[in-house]
């Protein structure tokens, strides 16, 4: 049950990249792809209507977390204390940067919002690059089940280190080049003109950065955490998750060039959800790995009670099905190009 | 402040607090805008749909703030709260979860279509999004009640053998008798904060003599569902809230009525001011054997005092658990007595044009966010020095690594940026009422047709 729990969190928490993905990709790539008022209020239309929902996929995965793995969201949670902290600042301000953006039309406004807006896109593609590179990594988990991290050590992968160290800053610019590939194919998907075709120039750009990346981190992330190779020699036929990403990172760029837009941005999640899956999959059964292997949080040592689980599986099922039904819903309602010339507010 | 868990404490009430502000309004401005909206639809009016989309536009700014001021909600159990999340996450986790993915999905995606999709959706449609973030909102209200009345009143757990708390009962977690009461009270609470702004912009416009009709319709809508709030706050969900209270937290009612000795025909105290040092209320201001009717219907029963208790069982608190009390239900008698007289000049058809009465209503309208937190301070404060009351204590549940200068850190930020965002609020909110309901832009009906229909 436990593993089911394991693998259904990952679902939510892959949902959130994927969907959030986009719109704080967006944010990051707003100053490069859309320059006058005009532009950039269309790239704020092309996710006004979802950013929000798209938002709850942290808040309902961190919940579900919660309850099923309550050890795992205690000590990851008050371990990784002064990064998360920053993360909610920073998700404070954008939500008020997009939600505020459009009450009042001057000079002075307008701008300050913009700027905070991509601003903390930015940087939360950046942080959550770092955390899934902290947990990769393993953090220094002690027989207490409890850990703290300063934001910073000396930068090395040592007994004592710090959120931020080379490995877990290259995940996080790894995070925010495949963010802002992807951003950058949603506004194509969403816009029209001039707009477009930056959009369009701004992925192929990020798809080389992010291919360079991708090899770099995989040859990486294989000697930091050697459990991903056990896992993989295991079970082979985890091979096909790194597959699809593969699949999904040629996908890209070969849309790409077609012209195509829909697909090219399905590719992008393709390559997205199988990164993801790979990592969740090499490091299972840790949910949170120590940089000392015998203190690391498994699912069994984390998971609640049985009881609990099994009712939380009734609920879960009837809740997604609802919510897939509302995002159907909404998305279609939304779907097509955004106007050049109307009115988000109407 | 020497230790790290009072600023964890602070930590949780300031944000949270801050955090209500919000969720309280919109709560009860997603009835209001479904009362408005239903309007619209049986009468055709497009009147009171033109007032709909003013109050979508107050209720867009405070919903957007809830949701930034939320989202911290949850991680701060797991960041601040380590030990309490550890032992009780796969308890307390059920409702926060299920809040995720069974309120806030479908708010988000209805907040959407009713705010950007009027035209898309039609009048049914869009009178359904209404009903829908209604629902949504009013559902988020409802499994957060039951989170904390779990901690007040905790149900259907059992502990594993690591000392750890684990869910036996999913529907005695959800249908808590503790939680529908506190449900029905809190919610009640945020419909008068509906209420009270609804009624006080209403009247504002009504005294400056802009958006007259407007105006009336808010002052009539507010008022006449304001009354029977403000009634059904005080009996029966308040009294049932203070029965409660009296059969299973009776060391938390003597500190909150400031009773330090128990006894017979025990008296109610309006005013005055606790002395726990030497144990008494300085200044009394009681009416004699009143605690005793209301606790047990009985004007000789006996209640016990704070002496009845042994003092590590008593809240850490006690002053302001007695004034938070006090406050509460201060504002709960006058808000009846202001709705009363409202109601009664509307009958009497002279509300409109009584102006003293006006600017009581206009004045009125922090009075229930006071009311509200002081509401929530209460229920809090009487849970000390419990965290999950009678099994464990608040020193015990705080995050063991995180130290207090962490925490003061990250409360610093937060009060900085919780400030700069009150002043946005009051910023942008009186600039939508300075606007006023009649957008200059494009009236989708020509104005005066809507007129008549609204009379008195």
């Amino acid at each position: 049950m436990e593993t089911v729990w394991f693998c259904l969190v990952a679902v939510m928490i892959a949902m959130y990249v994927l969907l959030d993905g986009f719109d704080l990709g967006a944010g990051a790539i707003y100053f490069l792809v859309a320059q006058t008022n005009e532009e950039r209020r269309q790239v704020l239309a092309s996710i006004g209507p979802v950013w929000d929902g798209n938002e709850v996929w942290l808040l309902a995965a961190g919940g579900v977390l919660y309850f099923a793995f309550p050890l795992l969201y205690a000590s990851g949670f008050s371990g990784f204390y002064l990064p998360l902290m920053m993360v909610l600042w920073l998700l404070i301000l954008r939500g008020s940067s997009i939600e505020f953006r459009n009450h009042i039309q001057s000079a002075v406004w307008i701008p300050f919002w913009d700027f905070l807006f991509s601003l903390s896109s930015l940087l939360l593609a950046v942080f959550f690059g770092a955390a899934l590179g902290n947990v990769v990594r393993g953090v220094p988990l002690d027989e207490t089940g409890y850990f703290f991290e300063p934001l910073w050590t000396n930068f090395q992968l040592g007994d004592h280190p710090g959120i931020l160290d080379w490995y877990t800053i290259l995940v996080g610019v790894t995070a925010l080049l495949v963010l802002m590939m992807h951003g950058a194919l949603w506004v194509q998907l969403k816009t029209e003109a001039a707009i477009r075709e930056r959009s369009a120039s701004v992925a192929s750009w990020a798809w080389w950065g992010v291919l360079a990346c991708t090899v770099l981190l995989t040859g990486v992330t294989f000697r930091i955490q050697p459990q991903i190779l056990v896992n993989f020699k295991t079970w082979p036929v985890g091979y096909i998750l790194p597959a699809l990403a593969i699949a999904g990172l040629a996908g890209v760029q070969f849309e790409l060039r077609r012209g195509k837009e829909l697909n090219a941005f399905l590719a992008s999640c393709a390559y997205l959800l199988g990164m993801l899956t790979s990592v969740v999959f090499g490091v299972y059964p840790m949910v949170l790995p120590a940089r000392n292997p015998a203190y690391s949080l498994t699912v069994a040592s984390a998971k609640a009670g049985a009881y609990g689980l099994k009712i939380g599986l009734v609920w879960w099922i009837v809740g997604m099905l609802l919510a897939t039904g509302y995002f159907v819903y909404v998305y279609r309602t939304f779907a097509g190009k955004v106007a050049a010339n109307s009115d988000s507010h109407s | 402040m020497e230790s790290a868990v009072d600023v964890h404490r602070l930590h949780f009430a300031f944000t949270v607090t801050f955090h209500y502000l919000f969720p309280q309004l919109t709560m009860g401005l997603a009835l209001l805008i479904l009362i408005l909206k239903t309007m619209a639809l049986r009468s055709g009016d497009e009147h009171y749909n033109r007032s709909a989309r003013f109050w979508a536009k107050i209720f867009g700014i405070n919903f957007a703030l809830g949701v930034v001021t939320g989202i911290p909600m949850e991680f701060q159990f797991g960041t601040n709260w380590a030990e309490f999340s550890k032992a009780a996450g796969g308890v307390i986790g059920q409702p926060l979860a299920m809040e995720g993915v069974f309120s806030f999905f479908l708010e988000s995606s209805f907040l959407g279509l009713f705010l950007f999709g009027e035209k898309r959706l039609g009048r049914v449609g869009h009178w359904l999004s209404a009903l829908l973030v209604f629902l949504g909102s009013w559902l988020s209200g409802y499994l957060i009640v039951a989170t904390d009345a779990w901690m007040q009143y905790p149900v259907g757990y059992r502990l594993r053998p690591g000392g750890d708390i684990e869910l036996a009962s999913f529907w005695a977690l959800i249908l808590n008798p503790w939680a529908l009461g506190q449900y029905a009270h809190n919610m009640t609470g945020a419909v008068q904060t509906g209420c009270f702004v609804m009624a006080a912009v209403g009247a504002f416009y009504l005294l400056t003599s802009r958006h007259i009709e407007y105006a009336k319709s808010f002052v009539r809508v507010g008022v006449v569902l304001g009354v029977i709030a403000a009634v059904v706050q005080m009996a029966p969900t308040g009294d049932f809230q203070g029965v409660m209270i009296a059969r299973h937290q009776p060391v938390t009612l003597a500190a909150m009525e400031g009773l330090f000795r128990s006894q017979q025909g025990a008296p109610l105290a309006i005013l005055g001011q606790p002395d726990v040092e030497k144990r008494q209320l300085d200044n009394p201001l009681e009416i004699p054997s009143m605690l005793s009717f209301l606790t047990y219907r009985k004007w000789s029963a006996h209640v016990s005092g704070l002496d009845a208790f042994p003092q590590d069982q008593w809240p850490d608190k006690i002053e302001l658990l007695y004034y938070s009390y006090h406050v509460m239900v201060g504002l709960g008698t006058i808000f009846i007595a202001v709705m009363a007289v409202s109601v009664f000049l509307l009958w009497r058809r002279k509300l409109f044009a009584t102006r003293w009465m006006l600017w009581v209503l206009m004045l009125s309208a922090p009075l229930p966010y006071i009311a509200n937190t002081a509401g929530w301070l209460t229920a809090e404060l009487g849970r000390q020095p419990w965290l999950i009351y009678g099994v464990m204590r608040t020193v015990h549940g705080a995050s063991p690594r995180v130290v207090a200068g962490n925490a003061w850190f990250t409360l610093i930020g937060f009060m900085g940026m919780y400030t700069v965002l009150s002043m946005l609020w009051l910023f942008l909110v009186y600039r939508e009422i300075e606007q006023g309901p009649e957008p200059d832009e494009k009236p989708s009906t020509p104005a005066p047709a809507s007129r008549p229909a609204t009379v008195n």
